[in-house]
């Protein structure tokens, strides 16, 4: 790919970036969020059409104006979001859209795939339904639906934001197999440990733009990470000592069924005390979302209990835990955390709104809430044209500090965090960082619930690990074990 | 060559906003122009007397305010319950309702004071047309019943209850046709003017635009029944009670379209009959999209509409072209309003590949 360039209306996604594959070889696309590593991709893949540069394909210039063009020409590309049918077999599945032909033959389909899957060292049953494929199987999946189709190249779009770290492992050990076999892989990410394992060469974006391209035995991660951001990255964000006090949260033997009516969280006990930072670990869907709804309020509790201070709460009543003095992040910022129609000011007004000196009788003191919306846009660095433009203009990461803000001005004394730097760029992400840092200190009690282990393992004092609804186990700061945590969150009590 | 793409762009000033609906006007006049000509109608003189049916004379322009009474009524009904993404399609019935409430008032309250009768009827109207718009809410919010469903079958049951009344307990005695008693005098609305049709209702229907343009811009309902229309979730999760939030909304919007039954009995038929409504709450509906559901659009909206409606019996009679193109115009106006509405978000860009 040759000085490609991409526009959106006013963005520059891409510009003049280029791009070489060799075979047998795995490359990295390194970058931050809204670098164009997945637009950069999308254009090979034929998603988007590039507005200008070149697109060779062993030294001949094609064309790829759909995704059918790019797999005539052996580029598959597996997206985060798997594009599978869960109520059809594994068999199927491959053979959707390459059927051949008016009749189905899944006799030869099915020896087809078996054969591929010998020479892959791929496992799995081509009868069995997807729905009841783990995650990591589901991928695999994904991978032999690309080989079906006779990928040479086979693009994946940050494969392991989904995956438990064992599952991961398998992963590379695939992605080895493809590589031996002749096949070249593209493997988008920005967890740096993960492209300095896997990876033969990495190149690195950063605001549409080629900055380096690096061989793997000629760098670290040091370096990575400071070609990515773009200048030197704190390692660890500095942790002031300081003694937990009482508690303000209790969780006992709390139940909660998730929207399927299965019980997603599963007699959970947990406590939470002034001036400290309790993280939640866990692979996505071992019952956070629900976990994190019940004590936000909007989810009702199937049994067990929830309390505050001294207070017991009644589950399924947002209105009466933010009266406790709770400080809600919520993991869906867009559906949940902010109105994108309304403004950044009525934003910032949600919760407030009804006390005094906002309005008075059911009527609204617009001066006193506009000059509250200035403060906050003030204090949290919240980029944006005036309090009265719509939050759907701002990016992403001022989105998330449009929260903080409401969440945070009335100083709360308890803190649920879900997911708070998910899909934001480094730099909003230390913002959140520090914010949640800066809370404790101030005597609040957090607790972080986050996907991201890197995360959980930087800001925590005390790290629990979710698998199943169920905790697996805790661990105190200082005695943090990457991978036994890694092994609770899969499952596996040690 | 040139390709055409609908992308997302920056959105649209205030200033804009005011304009769009405006914009819509013009354009539907200049694509009504061509129904007109191919009717075999003068263009200039059928616009110019569409102008002069519905605004030339004092008469006229006063006929247009009595017109655009109701239409402001019930636009304003749909417009503040589609804000809050309660798709209230039952202005309608909630007009038949206030109706039949103001009738009952009117020709059976003649134990009330003679000065609290039309205070009577336009609370009981509005009580009725708003009870008759709960209904679905309470459904929507308890059972989540699709509520473009219930309100417009509900117009359906009221015509059928009306229906009922008028040939049952309500029919003036003697009359074979369905019709009630005329209401007692102290119901009629007071005229505001002599020699002209112009009543009450039309400073109510006023009131009433500056009342939902304050509820919307001042009051914690108002700014709650804003949250509940564009993001539900981000409402509940913000301690909103969404249920009551969305039921009041439901109650304002069906008490204006019953205030719209309330002025056509006591200021225009002066008793309770079958068609007392043209559609209406139906109309209400078109008036409050061209108005981008904001109470002075919906108002401006109405009034256009009500010139259309009067002036084009002028136009017919001069310039010899069918009446029905008010219908013409109407829906084409809706039509450019939506493809406007569409360029509040988004812009046609042209690229050359």
């Amino acid at each position: 790919m040759v000085d490609i360039t991409k526009r959106f209306v006013d963005v520059v996604a891409n510009d003049k970036v280029s791009f070489s594959l060799q075979p047998n070889e795995i490359c990295a696309l390194l970058g931050e969020n809204g670098a164009g590593k997945t637009t950069l991709m999308n254009i090979l893949f034929g998603y988007y059409l590039a507005d200008s540069g070149e697109i060779r394909i062993d030294g001949k210039v094609v064309r790829l104006g759909s995704p059918k063009d790019a797999i005539a020409r052996g580029i598959s590309m597996i997206h985060q979001h798997f594009t599978l049918v869960p109520s059809q077999s594994v068999l199927e599945n491959v053979m959707i859209g390459v059927e051949g032909g008016f009749f189905l033959n899944k006799k030869a389909a099915k020896k087809r795939l078996l054969g591929i899957e010998e020479q892959f060292g791929l496992n799995l049953d081509p009868d069995a339904m997807v729905h009841t494929l783990t995650i990591g199987q589901q991928q695999k999946l994904e991978i032999l639906k690309a080989l079906y189709r006779e990928a040479k190249i086979l693009i994946m779009d940050e494969p392991t934001a989904v995956l438990a770290p064992i599952e991961t492992k398998e992963l590379f050990s695939t992605l080895r197999m493809l590589v031996e076999r002749g096949r070249s892989v593209v493997f988008i990410s920005h967890k740096l440990h993960e492209v300095m394992e896997i990876s033969d060469r990495i190149l690195i974006l950063r605001g549409g733009k080629n900055v380096a391209e690096r061989k793997k035995t000629e760098t670290n991660v040091k370096e990575l990470a400071s070609l990515m951001v773009g200048r030197e990255m704190l390692e660890s964000l500095e942790c002031k000592d300081s003694i937990a006090g009482s508690t303000v949260l209790q969780v006992k033997n709390l139940r909660v069924l998730n929207s399927k009516g299965l019980r997603a969280v599963d007699g959970l006990n947990l406590e939470l005390r002034e001036r400290e930072i309790v993280g939640i670990a866990g692979v996505s869907g071992n019952g956070q979302t629900e976990l994190s709804a019940a004590l936000f309020g909007i989810r009702r509790s199937e049994g067990g209990s929830i309390r505050i201070g001294e207070r017991e709460m009644p589950t399924g009543s947002p209105v009466a835990i933010i009266h406790a003095g709770m400080a809600r992040i919520p993991e869906d910022r867009l559906t949940t955390g902010v109105c994108m129609d309304l403004s950044v000011m009525e934003n910032l007004m949600l919760i407030e709104h009804c006390n005094r000196p906002y309005s008075k009788l059911g009527l609204i003191n617009g001066r006193a809430i506009r000059a509250h919306a200035l403060d906050l846009v003030r204090d949290f660095h919240i980029k944006t044209d005036g309090v009265d433009a719509p939050v759907k203009t701002l990016s992403g990461g001022n989105v998330q500090k449009v929260i903080l803000a409401r969440e945070l001005a009335g100083k709360p004394k308890i803190i649920i965090a879900c997911q708070p730097t998910r899909g934001l760029d480094v730099g909003a992400m230390e913002f959140v960082h520090q914010t949640i840092l800066s809370q404790k200190e101030r005597g609040a009690g957090v607790l972080l619930i986050s996907d991201d282990l890197d995360e959980v393992l930087l800001l925590s004092d005390r790290v629990i690990a979710l698998y199943e609804g169920r905790i697996m186990g805790e661990m105190c700061a200082g005695a943090f074990n990457r991978e036994r945590i890694g092994l609770w969150m899969s499952g596996v009590a040690s | 060559m040139m390709s055409l793409s609908i992308v997302k762009g920056q959105p649209l000033s205030p200033a804009a906003k005011i304009l769009l609906p405006l914009a819509a006007i013009v354009a539907a006049l200049v694509i009504g122009a061509l129904p007109i000509v191919l009717a075999g109608g003068n263009l200039i003189k059928a616009y110019s007397s569409l102008v002069y049916g519905s605004l030339g004379t004092r008469f006229n322009f006063l006929e247009t305010c009595v017109k655009a009474s109701p239409l402001i009524l019930t636009g304003l009904a749909v417009a503040f319950a589609f804000r809050a993404r309660f798709w209230n399609i039952g202005a309608e019935g909630q007009l038949f309702a206030g109706a039949i409430a103001a009738t009952a008032v009117g020709v059976y309250g003649t134990w009330i004071p003679s000065f609290l009768v039309v205070p009577a009827c336009i609370v009981a109207g509005f009580i009725a047309g708003g009870f008759w718009a709960v209904i679905p809410a309470i459904l929507k919010t308890k059972l989540k019943v699709d509520d473009v469903v219930t309100t417009l079958l509900m117009n359906y049951v009221m015509i059928h209850i009306m229906g009922a009344m008028l040939y049952g307990p309500m029919q003036a005695v003697g009359s074979s046709w369905p019709r009630s008693e005329p209401i007692m005098d102290a119901a009629h609305y007071p005229a505001l003017l002599p020699h002209s049709r112009l009543h009450l209702g039309f400073l109510l229907a006023i009131a009433m635009v500056l009342i939902i343009w304050f509820i919307n811009s001042r009051t914690v309902f108002g700014y709650r029944s804003k949250c509940v229309g564009v993001n539900i979730n981000a409402a509940h999760f913000s301690g909103i009670n969404t249920g009551m939030t969305i039921m009041g909304t439901a109650l304002i919007s069906g008490g204006l379209a019953g205030l719209a039954g309330v002025g056509e009995v006591c200021a225009i038929h002066y008793h309770l009959l079958m068609d007392i409504s043209p559609g209406y709450g139906y109309t209400g509906i078109v008036i409050a999209m061209l108005g981008n559901l904001h109470p002075l659009g919906v108002a401006l909206s109405a009034f256009f509409f009500s010139c259309l409606s009067v002036g084009s019996q002028t136009m017919s009679r001069m310039a010899g072209i069918p009446v029905y193109i008010e219908g013409v115009i109407e829906g084409i106006s809706l039509g450019v309003m939506l493809i406007a509405l569409l360029f509040t978000e988004y812009r046609i860009r042209w690229t050359k590949t």
